[in-house]
């Protein structure tokens, strides 16, 4: 049984170490071209000779993101929050912003290169715009499913719509939100990078494409290892945080 | 204290006269109802029950008292004063205990003190005070030393007995009672059938239960009604003549078992035209 859980702890790194080893047998086996598809050992290499290169364009991408992030907690959880409280509000705002939801962000680069010009606003704003929705929906979510029998346990107390969503709907829609942080954290360094790509003279989309067009195929994987572990780093940081402070929701099959 | 049945010639605490209510404008326009000419008076103190079969308005009923929705017709009375709003000296408890699950069973029957005055403004000032409250409260319920557990941690029985507290916390005059033991087991229930009864006699606020188990309006109230199906209206009204206190051996006696049968004998007589 304790045995079943160290196995079950070990395997993603069990699964990924067999990855490297699979692909480096077939890069070096059938002699691929390392321009064409460099091995492990080749990125690792590269990853190592450009480390100052990678950190620096790693920090820009981090930080970015992040900002970007901070605005879309901000702004998420206020819209989630009118959303979820306010019914004229849910009716007049959630089609919209399906609709937006369902335009590529990537589309927005140009008109933010437009507006803020090449460098960190057009990144900002599109991690901003890709992270947003799943706040929004998650807080909106939490606070609309309140049972209705709690509800009027409270209201005929004299409790305003007010102190119904301050003790039980804001308590109630946290895990929600930590669940969709989790979400939004890896989209907004998609977010970031997409935009890099085109809109920037630094960070890791600009890495990427530059190393691409030099034919560096080796570093422009390092880019995507960098931004594939900071994404892994902060979704674990996350799923440390909600567990720690919503215990509660997590309590298994009891209840 | 008086513990002869309250009477309800003296100024009635609660008083219905020819109450209809209809959900929304356009039920109102099609003359649907959800409960019909209701008209009751019920004493100071006094535990009511209304029984009936499920979607008789018997919930209905108790949004109406409680003041949470307002007639289409008729006029509500509550302590003499007409109910123009949520009434805060009554307390409800539903069949989910609906308890906080990331509060603890101390700060949930605490809850209601956080948001009723005048406890709330003091609230911060006298929470010794009232923890102490919920702590004796809770142990009268036999919740003793459970005020630290989290809701999920407490068994169903549990649960309602910590919910039933929380109705109380507050000291109402009122406290509305919505099919709260029809989740629990039946030796459970009877448990907390007798808690109920400890507390109503130690404290003698008015009570209002809906239930459709005959045998615990019986053993409970003073008054039982019977409330038809849809439209609601009341059929019977039946005094319970049963000496208090009553113990549960009484549930075995033939005056109890007469009574129950007899309540059977008006629902199932309204039952018959809807099988029909």
């Amino acid at each position: 049984m304790n045995k079943k859980k160290q196995v079950e702890r070990w395997s993603p790194w069990i699964l990924m170490v067999a990855i490297v080893i699979v692909w480096e047998v077939i890069c070096s086996g059938f002699g691929v071209s390392e321009f064409i598809f460099p091995s492990p050992s080749r990125i690792w290499e590269q990853t190592l000779e450009h480390s100052a290169t990678i950190m620096g364009h790693a920090w820009r991408t981090f930080w970015v993101t992040m900002a970007g992030f901070g605005i879309a907690i901000v702004v998420g959880v206020l819209l989630g929050f009118l959303i979820g409280s306010s019914r004229l509000a849910y009716a007049a705002i959630y089609p919209l912003m399906t609709a937006f939801n369902a335009l590529p962000k990537a589309a927005f680069v140009p008109i933010l290169v437009v507006w803020f010009g090449i460098g960190a606003g057009p990144a900002i704003l599109t991690a901003f715009l890709i992270c947003f929705f799943p706040i929004t929906v998650n807080i909106a979510t939490g606070l609309a499913t309140l049972e209705p029998e709690l509800e009027d346990v409270l209201r005929v107390l004299g409790a305003k719509r007010w102190d119904v969503l301050m003790k039980v709907g804001l308590p109630r829609s946290l895990p929600y939100f930590y669940g969709s942080l989790k979400v939004a954290i890896t989209l907004a360094f998609v977010g970031t990078t997409v935009s890099e790509m085109t809109a920037a003279n630094e960070g890791i989309g600009y890495l990427l494409i530059s190393a691409g067009s030099s034919m560096q195929m080796g570093l422009a994987f390092s880019g995507l290892l960098v931004v594939g572990i900071m994404a892994m780093l902060m979704y674990e940081l996350f799923s440390w945080i909600e567990k720690h402070t919503t215990a509660w929701a997590h309590r298994g099959s009891q209840g | 204290m008086d513990t002869s049945a309250a009477s309800p010639s003296t100024q009635p605490f609660v008083e219905f006269d020819r109450v209809w209510l209809a959900y929304n404008d356009d039920l109102l326009a099609r003359n649907v109802f959800a409960v019909e000419d209701i008209s009751l008076q019920v004493g100071q103190g006094e535990f009511i029950a209304i029984v009936g079969p499920s979607g008789c308005g018997k919930s209905t009923f108790m949004k109406l008292t409680t003041g949470l929705r307002m007639p289409s017709m008729g006029k509500i009375r509550v302590g003499g004063e007409p109910v123009t709003g949520p009434l805060k000296i009554s307390g409800m408890a539903f069949q989910s205990p609906s308890l906080l699950p990331w509060r603890t069973t101390l700060d949930n029957v605490l809850l209601p003190l956080e948001i009723v005055e005048p406890y709330r403004s003091q609230f911060k000032d006298r929470r010794k005070e009232y923890e102490e409250r919920a702590l004796k409260l809770l142990d009268s319920v036999g919740l003793g030393g459970m005020g630290k557990k989290y809701p999920w941690e407490l068994s169903g029985g549990m649960q309602q007995r910590a919910s039933i507290c929380r109705a109380l916390i507050h000291e109402p005059k009122m406290l509305l009672l919505d099919e709260p033991f029809g989740a629990l087991d039946a030796f459970t229930r009877e448990e907390l059938w007798c808690t109920l009864r400890d507390l109503w006699e130690a404290q003698r606020f008015n009570v209002i239960l809906v239930t459709h188990d005959l045998r615990e309006s019986v053993f409970l109230a003073d008054t039982v009604y019977c409330m038809s199906r849809s439209p609601g209206r009341f059929v019977v009204r039946r005094e319970i003549g049963i000496p208090r206190r009553r113990e549960l051996e009484v549930t075995y006696t033939k005056e109890f078992s007469d009574t129950v049968l007899e309540l059977r004998g008006h629902i199932g007589a309204l039952r018959t035209p809807v099988n029909q």
